[in-house]
Protein backbone atom coordinates (compact mmCIF):
# COMPACT_ATOMS: atom_id res chain seq x y z
CA UNK A 1 0.00 0.00 0.00
CA UNK A 2 1.36 3.43 -0.98
CA UNK A 3 0.36 6.19 1.46
CA UNK A 4 0.98 9.88 0.88
CA UNK A 5 0.24 12.94 2.97
CA UNK A 6 0.04 15.98 0.71
CA UNK A 7 0.30 19.34 2.42
CA UNK A 8 0.72 23.04 1.80
CA UNK A 9 2.49 25.40 4.16
CA UNK A 10 -0.43 27.88 3.98
CA UNK A 11 -2.55 25.34 5.88
CA UNK A 12 -0.03 23.25 7.72
CA UNK A 13 -1.36 19.90 8.90
CA UNK A 14 -1.36 19.66 12.68
CA UNK A 15 1.04 17.08 14.15
CA UNK A 16 -1.84 14.68 14.80
CA UNK A 17 -2.44 14.19 11.06
CA UNK A 18 0.72 12.17 10.57
CA UNK A 19 0.58 10.69 14.07
CA UNK A 20 -3.02 9.48 13.60
CA UNK A 21 -2.24 8.09 10.16
CA UNK A 22 0.83 6.16 11.31
CA UNK A 23 -0.98 4.84 14.38
CA UNK A 24 -3.98 3.61 12.41
CA UNK A 25 -1.75 2.01 9.78
CA UNK A 26 0.09 0.15 12.52
CA UNK A 27 -3.14 -0.89 14.26
CA UNK A 28 -4.45 -2.21 10.95
CA UNK A 29 -1.26 -4.18 10.41
CA UNK A 30 -0.30 -2.25 7.29
CA UNK A 31 3.44 -1.99 6.78
CA UNK A 32 3.56 1.25 4.82
CA UNK A 33 5.69 4.33 5.08
CA UNK A 34 3.90 7.68 4.79
CA UNK A 35 5.45 9.85 2.09
CA UNK A 36 5.15 13.55 2.84
CA UNK A 37 4.51 15.54 -0.34
CA UNK A 38 4.68 19.32 -0.14
CA UNK A 39 2.53 21.08 -2.72
CA UNK A 40 4.03 24.45 -3.51
CA UNK A 41 2.40 25.85 -6.64
CA UNK A 42 -1.03 25.96 -8.27
CA UNK A 43 0.42 24.04 -11.22
CA UNK A 44 1.53 21.28 -8.89
CA UNK A 45 -1.87 21.36 -7.14
CA UNK A 46 -3.58 20.73 -10.50
CA UNK A 47 -1.09 18.07 -11.49
CA UNK A 48 -1.45 16.27 -8.16
CA UNK A 49 -5.27 16.74 -8.13
CA UNK A 50 -4.85 18.39 -4.74
CA UNK A 51 -8.14 19.72 -3.28
CA UNK A 52 -6.50 21.25 -0.20
CA UNK A 53 -4.20 20.74 2.73
CA UNK A 54 -3.95 18.19 4.16
CA UNK A 55 -4.92 15.44 1.73
CA UNK A 56 -4.18 11.77 2.36
CA UNK A 57 -3.88 9.45 -0.61
CA UNK A 58 -3.79 5.68 -0.59
CA UNK A 59 -2.47 4.04 -3.73
CA UNK A 60 -2.95 7.32 -5.57
CA UNK A 61 -6.59 7.84 -4.54
CA UNK A 62 -7.87 10.45 -2.11
CA UNK A 63 -8.59 8.49 1.07
CA UNK A 64 -11.47 10.82 1.93
CA UNK A 65 -12.62 12.19 -1.41
CA UNK A 66 -13.51 15.87 -1.55
CA UNK A 67 -16.76 17.02 -3.16
CA UNK A 68 -16.66 16.35 -6.92
CA UNK A 69 -16.86 20.05 -7.82
CA UNK A 70 -13.98 21.01 -5.53
CA UNK A 71 -11.26 22.81 -7.52
CA UNK A 72 -7.63 21.76 -7.27
CA UNK A 73 -5.61 24.60 -5.75
CA UNK A 74 -3.45 25.77 -2.89
CA UNK A 75 -6.10 26.01 -0.22
CA UNK A 76 -7.18 24.62 3.13
CA UNK A 77 -9.27 21.55 3.67
CA UNK A 78 -11.90 21.43 6.39
CA UNK A 79 -12.75 18.07 7.95
CA UNK A 80 -15.49 17.09 10.37
CA UNK A 81 -14.77 14.79 13.26
CA UNK A 82 -17.36 12.14 13.97
CA UNK A 83 -18.73 14.17 16.85
CA UNK A 84 -19.38 17.06 14.46
CA UNK A 85 -16.46 19.28 15.42
CA UNK A 86 -14.58 21.11 12.69
CA UNK A 87 -11.02 19.94 12.29
CA UNK A 88 -7.89 20.56 10.26
CA UNK A 89 -7.29 16.81 10.15
CA UNK A 90 -9.50 13.78 9.45
CA UNK A 91 -11.12 11.70 12.15
CA UNK A 92 -8.85 8.67 12.78
CA UNK A 93 -11.82 6.32 12.36
CA UNK A 94 -12.45 7.72 8.89
CA UNK A 95 -8.81 6.99 8.09
CA UNK A 96 -9.24 3.46 9.41
CA UNK A 97 -12.24 2.85 7.15
CA UNK A 98 -10.34 4.24 4.15
CA UNK A 99 -7.39 1.94 4.83
CA UNK A 100 -9.70 -1.07 5.13
CA UNK A 101 -11.44 -0.16 1.86
CA UNK A 102 -8.10 0.11 0.10
CA UNK A 103 -6.95 -3.38 1.05
CA UNK B 1 4.50 44.78 17.16
CA UNK B 2 5.81 43.83 20.59
CA UNK B 3 4.02 43.51 23.90
CA UNK B 4 3.62 47.04 25.33
CA UNK B 5 3.78 48.75 21.92
CA UNK B 6 1.12 51.20 20.87
CA UNK B 7 -1.17 49.41 18.45
CA UNK B 8 -2.07 51.05 15.15
CA UNK B 9 -5.58 52.44 15.04
CA UNK B 10 -7.76 51.81 12.00
CA UNK B 11 -11.25 52.01 10.60
CA UNK B 12 -12.64 49.10 8.59
CA UNK B 13 -16.12 48.30 7.27
CA UNK B 14 -18.24 45.55 8.79
CA UNK B 15 -20.62 43.37 6.82
CA UNK B 16 -23.24 46.15 6.91
CA UNK B 17 -20.79 48.81 5.76
CA UNK B 18 -20.44 50.50 9.17
CA UNK B 19 -16.89 51.46 10.14
CA UNK B 20 -15.23 50.14 13.30
CA UNK B 21 -11.89 50.52 15.02
CA UNK B 22 -10.26 49.98 18.41
CA UNK B 23 -12.10 51.70 21.25
CA UNK B 24 -11.07 51.16 24.86
CA UNK B 25 -10.00 47.65 25.80
CA UNK B 26 -10.14 45.89 22.45
CA UNK B 27 -9.66 42.37 21.16
CA UNK B 28 -8.61 42.25 17.51
CA UNK B 29 -8.98 38.82 15.93
CA UNK B 30 -7.64 38.15 12.45
CA UNK B 31 -9.76 35.37 11.07
CA UNK B 32 -11.36 34.14 7.86
CA UNK B 33 -14.00 31.90 6.32
CA UNK B 34 -11.97 29.07 4.84
CA UNK B 35 -9.39 28.03 7.42
CA UNK B 36 -10.30 25.02 9.60
CA UNK B 37 -8.38 26.42 12.56
CA UNK B 38 -10.29 29.71 12.37
CA UNK B 39 -13.58 27.86 11.98
CA UNK B 40 -12.86 25.52 14.88
CA UNK B 41 -12.00 28.40 17.25
CA UNK B 42 -14.80 30.62 16.00
CA UNK B 43 -17.62 29.75 18.40
CA UNK B 44 -15.27 29.89 21.39
CA UNK B 45 -14.24 33.41 20.45
CA UNK B 46 -17.84 34.51 19.92
CA UNK B 47 -18.60 33.25 23.42
CA UNK B 48 -15.75 35.34 24.85
CA UNK B 49 -17.27 38.39 23.14
CA UNK B 50 -20.66 37.58 24.68
CA UNK B 51 -19.10 37.11 28.12
CA UNK B 52 -17.06 40.34 28.19
CA UNK B 53 -19.57 43.13 27.70
CA UNK B 54 -17.88 46.52 27.60
CA UNK B 55 -14.84 45.18 25.73
CA UNK B 56 -14.61 45.94 22.00
CA UNK B 57 -14.20 42.83 19.87
CA UNK B 58 -13.26 43.15 16.20
CA UNK B 59 -12.97 40.17 13.84
CA UNK B 60 -10.98 41.07 10.73
CA UNK B 61 -10.70 39.08 7.50
CA UNK B 62 -7.55 40.17 5.63
CA UNK B 63 -7.25 37.33 3.12
CA UNK B 64 -6.78 37.83 -0.61
CA UNK B 65 -10.28 37.22 -1.95
CA UNK B 66 -9.16 36.91 -5.57
CA UNK B 67 -7.32 33.69 -4.87
CA UNK B 68 -9.63 32.67 -2.02
CA UNK B 69 -13.20 33.61 -3.00
CA UNK B 70 -14.53 32.02 0.19
CA UNK B 71 -13.03 35.05 1.95
CA UNK B 72 -14.65 37.72 -0.22
CA UNK B 73 -16.61 40.57 1.32
CA UNK B 74 -19.79 39.05 -0.13
CA UNK B 75 -19.00 35.66 1.41
CA UNK B 76 -18.38 37.37 4.76
CA UNK B 77 -21.78 39.05 4.58
CA UNK B 78 -23.46 35.76 3.68
CA UNK B 79 -21.79 33.98 6.59
CA UNK B 80 -22.83 36.53 9.20
CA UNK B 81 -26.36 36.60 7.78
CA UNK B 82 -26.56 32.80 7.77
CA UNK B 83 -25.49 32.81 11.42
CA UNK B 84 -28.18 35.33 12.32
CA UNK B 85 -25.55 37.91 13.31
CA UNK B 86 -22.42 37.81 15.44
CA UNK B 87 -21.73 39.44 18.81
CA UNK B 88 -18.79 41.27 17.20
CA UNK B 89 -18.44 43.04 13.85
CA UNK B 90 -16.74 41.12 11.04
CA UNK B 91 -14.49 43.59 9.25
CA UNK B 92 -13.00 43.47 5.77
CA UNK B 93 -9.32 44.47 5.45
CA UNK B 94 -9.34 44.76 1.67
CA UNK B 95 -5.93 46.44 1.37
CA UNK B 96 -4.40 44.13 4.02
CA UNK B 97 -2.86 47.28 5.54
CA UNK B 98 -4.20 46.54 9.02
CA UNK B 99 -2.98 42.95 8.95
CA UNK B 100 0.45 44.18 7.86
CA UNK B 101 0.48 46.88 10.54
CA UNK B 102 -0.30 44.27 13.19
CA UNK B 103 2.05 41.75 11.59
CA UNK B 104 -0.73 39.18 11.64
CA UNK B 105 0.63 35.72 10.87
CA UNK B 106 -2.28 33.32 10.90
CA UNK B 107 -6.01 32.96 11.08
CA UNK B 108 -6.78 33.13 13.88
CA UNK B 109 -4.27 35.54 15.41
CA UNK B 110 -5.50 37.34 18.53
CA UNK B 111 -4.35 40.76 19.80
CA UNK B 112 -5.54 42.23 23.11
CA UNK B 113 -5.15 46.00 23.51
CA UNK B 114 -5.60 47.86 26.78
CA UNK B 115 -7.57 51.10 27.13
CA UNK B 116 -4.50 53.05 25.92
CA UNK B 117 -4.34 50.72 22.88
CA UNK B 118 -1.10 49.12 24.02
CA UNK B 119 -0.62 45.48 23.12
CA UNK B 120 -1.07 43.24 26.17
CA UNK B 121 -1.59 39.80 24.67
CA UNK B 122 -0.90 38.27 21.30
CA UNK B 123 -1.27 34.71 20.10
CA UNK B 124 -3.67 31.80 20.07
CA UNK B 125 -7.04 31.76 21.89
CA UNK B 126 -6.00 28.67 23.88
CA UNK B 127 -3.74 25.69 23.60
CA UNK B 128 -5.70 23.42 21.24
CA UNK B 129 -8.13 24.29 18.46
CA UNK B 130 -9.65 20.81 18.61
CA UNK B 131 -10.13 20.37 22.35
CA UNK B 132 -13.16 21.35 24.40
CA UNK B 133 -11.61 24.56 25.68
CA UNK B 134 -12.88 28.11 26.27
CA UNK B 135 -10.22 30.40 24.76
CA UNK B 136 -8.72 30.54 28.24
CA UNK B 137 -5.44 32.17 27.23
CA UNK B 138 -7.42 35.13 25.94
CA UNK B 139 -9.83 35.10 28.89
CA UNK B 140 -6.93 35.05 31.40
CA UNK B 141 -5.28 37.98 29.62
CA UNK B 142 -8.56 39.91 29.54
CA UNK B 143 -9.16 39.30 33.24
CA UNK B 144 -5.67 40.59 34.05
CA UNK B 145 -5.97 43.71 31.89
CA UNK B 146 -9.47 44.54 33.14
CA UNK B 147 -8.16 44.23 36.72
CA UNK B 148 -5.36 46.68 35.91
CA UNK B 149 -2.63 44.07 35.86
CA UNK B 150 -0.39 42.30 33.38
CA UNK B 151 -1.26 38.99 31.74
CA UNK B 152 0.83 36.18 33.20
CA UNK B 153 1.34 34.85 29.71
CA UNK B 154 1.45 37.87 27.39
CA UNK B 155 2.47 36.01 24.26
CA UNK B 156 1.78 32.61 22.73
CA UNK B 157 2.48 31.23 19.30
CA UNK B 158 -0.38 31.94 16.89
CA UNK B 159 -1.63 28.71 15.35
CA UNK B 160 -3.60 28.39 12.13
CA UNK B 161 -3.50 28.99 8.41
CA UNK B 162 -1.18 31.66 7.12
CA UNK B 163 -2.70 35.02 6.20
CA UNK B 164 -3.22 34.86 2.44
CA UNK B 165 -1.28 37.87 1.17
CA UNK B 166 -1.74 39.24 -2.32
Amino acid sequence: MRVELLWWEGCPPPPETLADLERVLEEEGVDAQVDMVEVETDEQAHRERFPGSPTIRIDGEDALPADPGEPFSLTCRVYRLRDGRISATPDPEDLREAIRRAR
Amino acid sequence: MNIGDQAPTFSLPDTDGAEHGPDGVTVVIFTCNHCPYALAWHERLLQVARDYEGVTFLAINPNDAERYPADSYEAMKERVQADGGWPMPYLRDETQDVARAYDAKTTPDVFLLDADLRLRYRGAPDEDYRAELRADWLRDALDAVLAGGEPAQPETKPVGCSVKWR
